[in-house]
């Protein structure tokens, strides 16, 4: 299936056949980029599953993913390309007397000799792929200078080789934490996708899709009090990823009843620092039934 | 401040201009010129909207199904609204222009639903069984139905609008049919259990339906008097992304975060190309053993960055008890981060609290803990800062050094005492950078008994009573010329 969407549905329908739910918007922005081969910036709180969009519409629309993940002090070396130095120094010394420099040189800058990082894997990738640019916010404004240029042309120079340029267009996504402002010229250049907790309904939808044996009441209770831990201030919220996980959990355990007892066994599931876990044993533990009154909590309410 | 209308030439200019660049495949004319005082509108609102969005945003718009509500608002979303706050701005003004530009299309032409749908609304009204519609209402509120809490919108605004008249003020209008049709988010256990209304409704939902009775209110008056009500800008309170007081704690977390980054990292950006690592010979030469004893690869010893060190000083006196919790979240926010950190509150004298956020982790325990016992000695519940200042610099004296921050979170009212600036430009001396945090807007800094003139001289001293402005003192922390100090 490595043809292009046809619309905004069919979109829907293969990113959920690969067990992504997007939501209406969702589906949309990824049809245009698609379409106009603009790139995607998904900002949102982390854990709404801004990567695993990625993931899955390489995997729906059958392209290779190529991933650059971003952090402090990511350079042009290693987000780019870099010259394989130790095998030109081999080359070099390997050299017979008597060649002049400028066969050497001709030589030792050569395809042969370069290594590829992601970007330039996406671009000079004979087949289409979904390029994924993650946390771009961890990077400085001068590598997203960069990019920029990157962005809008889909072509590289290296000096000593010339340019390459790309003979198919990836799908971009960029994501951000939002921890720093990007620039203009980037959102400029981006469409834009803001990706939230999803509601409580359409999470009941996604983890009823990926844990379809449990309960259907059990499903709806551990969304409901996801919703809940979310509504705290707490270091980590629970993200989608760990809803699911908690959900197979459960299953696993034939957990029948979300009661109080079955809340605290599983809890470390979704909630990872300590003192979180103080806070929601306090907020959100007090409120679930105990075991013995579960089945008569279950059936009043 | 709103910008006064767009001068029509010059959106006939623009327009032209886009014309020209796509003269096939465009969405009808009436739709470009529309969408082009759409995005002047939103320029007024002061979302920064550049042609190369419009641009883009006429781009996308064949490829989507765009006669469809959702899908036309999600695609011009997508290319125009860039961040969350835009997009709430966005989805603002959305409202706003469409619904006005629909109504004066029907003002123009003429069309009236006096003889169309509300005539035979009133006639269905007659024998409307006026609890059923209730329940009816109440029903979709907690299904979420979107249209057909539209429909029921105008329903409702027939059967109980009309009684006793409407008062003429559209929120008045909105409330008083709310109230009739029974809709709390509360449970109400006097309504059978069938009914939604007696497990309460969403809050959220009803927030909408009210929306909804607003807007056909509005239309309802616009019918009336034949012209429509000149356009209002959005206040403040519209534009502010919907926060509730737990959320406040986190955006003020969030903000803090940022000061972290920015307070560690500066002095280490601005020296750019001047600041040279030092070539770590050892490692070099064990790298180069690799390569033949050639030292190909040079390891450079780290750069270490600054520790930052930071004392904060919270005035929790009466006359800033508005702020004081705002800026004891502050404080509780950077103890978050900062390892490093000693916090005072002081009234009229000073006190340490480092230990009472060492020990709490929740916010309210926090709080609490230094109403009770901070030890703050509080006669009379003003601030004496010449006293503090002298107490502060015993304590602190000898630990102070360069590469400590100060931050100062007060009002800066001295209720008549000595400011004692000397003192306070002493302490500054000793430390590498001083803040000064005032709650107060700027208008009423160096009025009455506010003397944070004699302290700016020895600090640099901002506005802050909301994350926003807590936002820009970050943002001004990172200017160019806070390097110097």
């Amino acid at each position: 299936m490595t043809d292009a969407p046809t619309s905004v549905d069919a979109i829907a329908t293969g990113l959920r056949e690969v067990g992504y739910l997007a939501d209406d918007s969702t589906a949309l922005v990824a049809f245009l980029a698609a379409k106009l081969g603009k790139p995607i910036l998904v900002e949102g709180p982390a854990g709404v599953g801004k990567t695993q969009l990625a993931k899955s519409l390489a995997q729906t629309l059958g392209r290779e993913l190529v991933r650059l993940q971003c952090y402090e002090g990511l350079d042009e070396a290693k987000a780019l390309y870099e010259w394989n130095y130790r095998k030109q120094l081999l080359r070099i010394q390997a050299e017979a007397d008597g060649t002049g420099w400028n066969d050497v040189q001709d030589d030792i800058f050569g395809k042969e000799f370069l290594l590829e990082r992601p970007l330039m894997t996406a671009i000079a990738s004979p087949e289409p792929v979904v390029l994924l640019i993650d946390e771009i916010d961890k990077t400085d404004q001068e590598f997203e200078a960069m990019l920029l240029e990157l962005l809008s042309d889909f072509q590289i120079t290296i000096p000593e080789l010339g340019r390459v340029e790309a003979t198919t267009h990836p799908i971009v996504l960029l994501t951000s934490n939002n921890t720093r402002e990007l620039t203009e010229a980037l959102k400029r250049r981006c469409l834009y996708l803001w990706l939230d907790y999803p509601g409580l309904e359409h999470e009941l939808a996604i983890v009823r899709l990926h844990a379809p044996d449990l309960d259907e009441h059990v499903a709806r209770r551990l969304v409901e009090v996801v919703a809940m831990i979310r509504d705290l201030d707490l270091k980590k919220p629970p993200s989608i990823a760990e809803s699911i996980d908690w959900a197979r959990a459960l299953l696993l355990l034939g957990a029948r009843d979300l009661d109080a007892k079955m809340f605290n066994d599983t809890i470390s599931v979704i909630v990872k620092h300590r003192t979180d876990l103080d806070i929601v044993a306090e907020r959100v533990g007090v409120k679930l039934a105990l075991p013995q009154d579960g089945l008569g909590a279950a059936s009043a309410g | 401040m709103p910008r006064p209308p767009a001068d029509p030439r010059a959106a006939g200019a623009r327009r032209a201009a886009i014309f020209g660049g796509h003269p096939d495949d465009q969405p009808p004319d009436g739709l470009v010129a529309h969408l082009v005082e759409f995005t002047e509108e939103l320029r007024g609102e002061g979302v920064a909207v550049g042609t190369s969005e419009l641009l883009d945003a006429l781009q996308a718009l064949p490829e989507v199904p765009w006669t469809e509500p959702v899908a036309f608002r999600e695609t011009l979303a997508a290319t125009i609204a860039k961040s969350q706050e835009d997009r709430r701005v966005f989805d603002l003004v959305f409202e706003r222009f469409f619904f006005r530009a629909t109504e004066l299309a029907a003002l123009r032409e003429g069309v009236s639903e006096g003889d169309g749908g509300a005539g035979s609304m009133d006639e269905a009204g007659g024998d409307l069984n006026l609890d059923a519609l209730r329940r009816q209402i109440a029903q979709a509120i907690a299904d979420g139905d979107e249209s057909a809490l539209r429909d029921l919108a105008r329903l409702a605004i027939a059967a109980f609008g009309q009684q006793g008249e409407g008062s003429g003020v559209i929120g008045v209008d909105v409330q008083r049919i709310r109230r009739q049709l029974g809709l709390r988010a509360e449970a109400q256990p006097e309504y059978p259990t069938e009914d939604p209304r007696h497990d309460g409704l969403p809050r959220e939902q009803i927030r909408r339906f009210e929306q909804l009775l607003r807007a056909e209110l509005e239309r309802d008056q616009i019918e009336r008097t034949e012209a429509l009500p000149a356009a209002r800008p959005l206040n403040e309170i519209d534009r502010a992304l919907p926060s509730g007081p737990l959320s406040d704690l986190a955006s003020v977390h969030r903000v803090v975060a940022q000061l972290k980054r920015r307070l560690k990292t500066q002095g280490n950006e601005n020296k750019g190309a001047q600041r040279h690592a030092h070539v770590d010979v050892r490692r070099t030469m064990r790298a180069s053993l690799e390569t033949g004893g050639v030292p190909v690869v040079l390891k450079y010893r780290p750069i270490r960055p600054r520790r930052t060190e930071i004392y904060v000083l919270c005035d929790v006196s009466t006359s800033v008890t508005s702020a004081s919790v705002f800026f004891l979240s502050v404080m509780h926010a950077l103890h978050d981060s900062f390892r490093k950190m000693r916090s005072f509150v002081f009234i009229e004298r000073i006190s340490e609290v480092t230990d009472v956020f060492q020990k709490e982790r929740d916010f309210k325990a926090v709080n609490t803990a230094i109403g009770k016992d901070a030890g703050v000695a509080d006669i009379s519940g003003y601030t004496d800062y010449g006293r503090v200042w002298r107490e502060f610099r015993a304590l602190v004296e000898d630990d102070l050094h360069p590469r400590a921050t100060i931050i100062v979170l007060g009002d800066a009212r001295t209720n008549g005492r000595e400011p004692a600036a000397e003192v306070f430009g002493q302490i500054a001396a000793r430390a590498g950078r001083t803040y000064w945090l005032n709650p107060e807007p700027k208008l009423y800094w160096n009025y009455g008994d506010s003397v944070i003139a004699s302290y700016e001289q020895y600090c640099e001293a901002h506005e802050c009573w909301s994350t926003k402005h807590l936002e820009d003192f970050v943002k001004a922390l990172t200017a160019p010329d806070a390097a110097r100090r």
